[in-house]
């Protein structure tokens, strides 16, 4: 594109203190203009602070914060007219109808689309006629999420947008940000989850006590991860003791009189590993990508695991 | 389940409720109990003989207007009585008040909230909630009935008829505290059922008010519909009802009996009025932040101004009568001059009833104010400020209403009060205009109010909630200062001693234009605070 310009957001040496609690510590992102950008961290890194000052509802006390080439701060009217935020904890007021919710939020930004309104009710599956306390958290969540997609807002800023969605309605909510990135929309998804974040992201940063300590494309990020593996084996596998990266083998006997291998492995070293495995003849094989909780774990507790644990047969 | 199974952890429950009134509910307490006693000092040193005290029962009973306020004088000669006659129908609005709010903080805000749905899933009883709530109220309301007899036995007062000053004080209390836990059953929202409740205490004050004005010429039997007449005719120190606090006991045991039956016939999260579904889209008109803030504003305006029209029209009714009670009771024409009015008996009756419908309408004001906390803690505020609408816009959605909708409600007030005395006494075009103008002129003093809680909200927002100090501590002073002669520096400190008194008075418009001032400058002080501090 001709404007391939300054990033959606750029944050630098961030810090935000409450009384004595530090909540960002130095924080750094930078989101580009029309990538999807994950925004990972355990509950109270800070994630909501951040996207907090970002919506220019609490000031920084330092660093450097812009958005869509604007001051959060200062030129908050203006910019929130080009954004949509989705928190994580969506409360309506009693006496309005989700309807008239998703309407009046989309107004206050400058308009949103009738027809894309009325297909994201559908997709939602929400009924736009209950008051505001009669919604589950799910469905309230869903109003909240409509009002954003259905916005022209060129900016998308979710804070955990998924909390209380059913599995069918995730997959919704992951086609509506497919879609916005296709039509040229840059979003920061906060989240925990991290399918969700692998399946939609471009790039992500991940926080952790208000910094962040890991930052890039999610390829990169895979190679500090781990997949478990589960799996029924028809002899024990040879030679695993010498494969690299691999780590919590538990051997035991199987049910159908085989071998039960659980592990897990580096996710890059997940083909010598196969290879291991089918030769020695596989009848299941079940493999998890890392949950964000082993991707902590991994990336905080490093020093305390990096070698291998020893194989028992 | 058995009695024991259905308030398991009632114990528990009650601790944390406690707990989370450490502050609130002793600095109740303390004024209740502390104004009894500083009323009792008062009236020992303003009036210390016999002659005195027979002199002010009589300027106040042959006055319908300090009738009106604050009864009819029953004992002028044990100051015991007097201290009572005194301090039942503002306190026992002020306990009536305790109650409610304590009600509904411990049920329906939390039930509102979810956090009942957390405690219901522990090894709590279903009964346990409501009644750890009604532990509270009762324990304010048992502090009460014991602290207020010792005090006034240590000072000296006679111990029987202390203790029935004690138990028809508490007793107020504990009816409104069965009061709130009915409504907390029948609605769906903690504003809905606080609303219920102030509304049966005004209620409760206009019915005994409107029975002691019109004496026993008119519908004096008013009273005994009102907990706050229950409490005025136990008479402490002279007649000792006892049954009456039995009665106000039995008021209360049978609302309980009855919020439990009603509990146990609905699910939790819910009232019982249904809900029904309304538009699937917003109308063309919602488009903006004023528009939205009416929504959320409008129940209570209208509610509020249908209850200052009614009460106006009341009050106005029953100026009727007043001219000729009046005549040759020098002592009350004196006396009334003292409470503020300068020309004519009805006048200063109705001069006093606007200053009143005023401090009330202050009561609005704060809460109205207070909505915009309320949103904004509530998480409500922060969608409508993540789109293209200012602080400063969203702060005026809302304060549109302690600033214009107190207008509404003191002009609803004085239409009531002159239709009502126009009906009675002629001249209705005269009357009505006339308390029009008399009402709006304490639109200046009303917005006082508005303005500090602004400021509290813009730049102390976690001592919002102050705001309502400020107006129990003035409303105290402006209620029952000028009877206790507190010193003028001390009635100074509220605004209502600057607004001209009428009809009556003249109108000078210096006090109006300082009053104005003062809001302005607290209330823009407040807006600038609100835009350089964080949210949420």
């Amino acid at each position: 594109m001709a404007m391939s310009m300054s990033p959606a957001v750029s944050v630098s040496g961030l810090v935000k203190t409450f009384g004595r609690t530090r909540a960002l510590d130095g924080l750094e992102l930078s989101v580009a203009r029309g990538e999807v950008h994950g925004f990972l961290g355990p509950n109270g890194a800070g994630k909501s602070t951040t996207i907090r000052v970002l919506l220019g509802l609490i000031r920084a006390d330092s660093g450097t914060v812009r958005l869509l080439d604007g001051d959060p701060w200062r030129d908050s009217v203006a910019l929130h007219r080009r954004l949509a935020h989705v928190p994580g904890d969506v409360t309506l007021w009693r006496n309005l109808t989700g309807g008239e919710v998703i309407d009046l939020l989309g107004r206050l930004r400058g308009g949103l689309n009738p027809d894309r309104r009325a297909e994201l009710l559908e997709r939602f599956e929400l009924d736009p006629t209950k008051k505001g306390n009669a919604y589950s958290k799910g469905n309230r969540q869903k109003v909240a999420l409509v009002a954003a997609f259905a916005s022209d807002a060129e900016l998308l800023i979710l804070d955990e947008p998924t909390s209380g969605l059913d599995p069918l309605m995730e997959e919704v909510f992951r086609g509506c940000v497919a879609e916005g990135r296709d039509r040229g929309r840059t979003v920061l998804l906060s989240s925990h989850v991290l399918s969700e974040v692998e399946a939609l992201c471009d790039r992500v940063s991940i926080i952790r006590a208000g910094r962040t300590v890991e930052s890039g494309s999610l390829a990169a990020l895979r190679h500090l991860t781990r997949t478990s593996i589960e799996a029924e084996l028809g002899d024990a596998p040879q030679g695993l003791d010498r494969l690299p990266g691999l780590h919590g083998v538990d051997l035991g006997q199987g049910d159908g009189g085989g071998v039960h291998l659980r592990c897990q492995v580096d996710t890059d070293r997940l083909d010598a590993l196969l290879r291991v495995l089918s030769a020695a003849g596989v009848r299941t094989l079940t493999s998890r990508p890392p949950t964000l909780e082993e991707l902590f774990l991994r990336h905080y507790e490093q020093p305390a695991e990096s070698a291998p644990q020893g194989v028992t047969s | 389940m058995t009695a024991g199974r259905m308030t398991a952890g009632l114990g528990e429950l009650l601790r944390l409720a406690l707990r989370r009134d450490r502050i609130m509910l002793p600095i109740w307490i303390y004024a209740l109990i502390g104004s009894v006693v500083s009323t009792l000092v008062s009236i020992r040193r303003l009036y210390p003989d016999d002659a005195s005290r027979e002199q002010l029962a009589q300027s106040i009973n042959g006055n319908p207007s300090l009738r009106t306020l604050y009864g009819p004088v029953y004992d002028a000669h044990s100051v015991g009585a007097l201290t009572a006659w005194r301090i039942l129908p503002f306190g026992g609005l002020m306990i009536g008040l305790l109650c409610v709010l304590l009600i509904t903080r411990h049920t329906r805000a939390e039930e509102e909230s979810g956090r009942l749905e957390l405690i219901g899933a522990g090894a709590v009883g279903r009964s346990a909630p409501l009644a750890a709530a009604l532990g509270t109220a009762l324990t304010a309301c048992v502090t009460v009935a014991l602290a207020v007899p010792l005090l006034m036995t240590a000072f000296g007062e006679d111990a029987a008829g202390s203790f029935a000053l004690g138990l028809a004080y508490a007793g107020v209390g504990l009816v409104f505290a069965g009061a709130a836990a009915l409504a907390a059953q029948v609605t769906g929202t903690a504003r809905a059922a606080n609303g219920i409740g102030g509304a049966l205490l005004g209620l409760a004050y206009v019915l005994r008010a409107t029975g002691d004005a019109s004496g026993s010429s008119g519908p004096e039997w008013l009273v005994w519909l009102s907990p706050l007449g229950w409490a005025e005719r136990v008479r402490p120190y002279r007649d000792n009802a006892w049954w009456l606090p039995a009665l106000m006991l039995a008021a209360f045991v049978v609302q309980v009996a009855g919020a439990y039956l009603l509990a146990d016939r609905r699910d939790l999260g819910s009232g019982l009025l249904p809900q029904r579904p309304g538009p699937p889209a917003g109308a063309p008109s919602l488009r903006s932040a004023y528009v939205l803030g009416l929504r959320l504003q409008r129940g209570s305006l209208y509610g509020w101004t249908a209850g200052f029209l009614a009460a106006g029209l009341v009050f106005g009714g029953i100026s009727q009568g007043i001219r000729q009670l009046l005549q040759g009771s020098g002592s009350a024409q004196q006396l009334l001059e003292r409470m503020g009015g300068t020309h004519g008996a009805v006048d200063s009756y109705l001069s006093t009833m606007v200053s009143t419908f005023g401090m009330v309408a202050a009561v609005y004001a704060v809460q109205t104010v207070l909505r915009l906390r309320g949103e904004e803690t509530g998480g409500r505020a922060e969608p409508v400020l993540a789109t293209g609408v200012a602080r400063l816009t969203w702060a005026w959605s809302h304060l549109v209403y302690p600033l214009l909708g107190s207008a509404v409600l003191l002009l609803a007030a004085g239409l009531g009060l002159g239709l009502g005395t126009g009906a009675v006494l002629g001249d209705l075009g005269g009357w009505t205009w006339r308390l029009l103008g008399a009402a709006l002129v304490q639109l200046p003093a009303v917005w006082v109010f508005a303005g500090a809680a602004v400021a509290l909200f813009g730049l102390l927002p976690r001592w919002t909630a102050a705001a309502w100090g400020i107006v129990g501590v003035l409303l105290f002073i402006a209620y029952l200062g000028p009877l206790l002669s507190a010193g003028q520096w001390v009635l100074d400190l509220t605004p209502f001693t600057h607004v001209p008194r009428l009809p009556g008075g003249t109108v000078t418009l210096q006090p109006l234009l300082w009053l104005t001032l003062v809001t302005v400058a607290l209330g823009g002080a407040g807006l600038a605070g609100l835009r350089r501090r964080d949210l949420g």
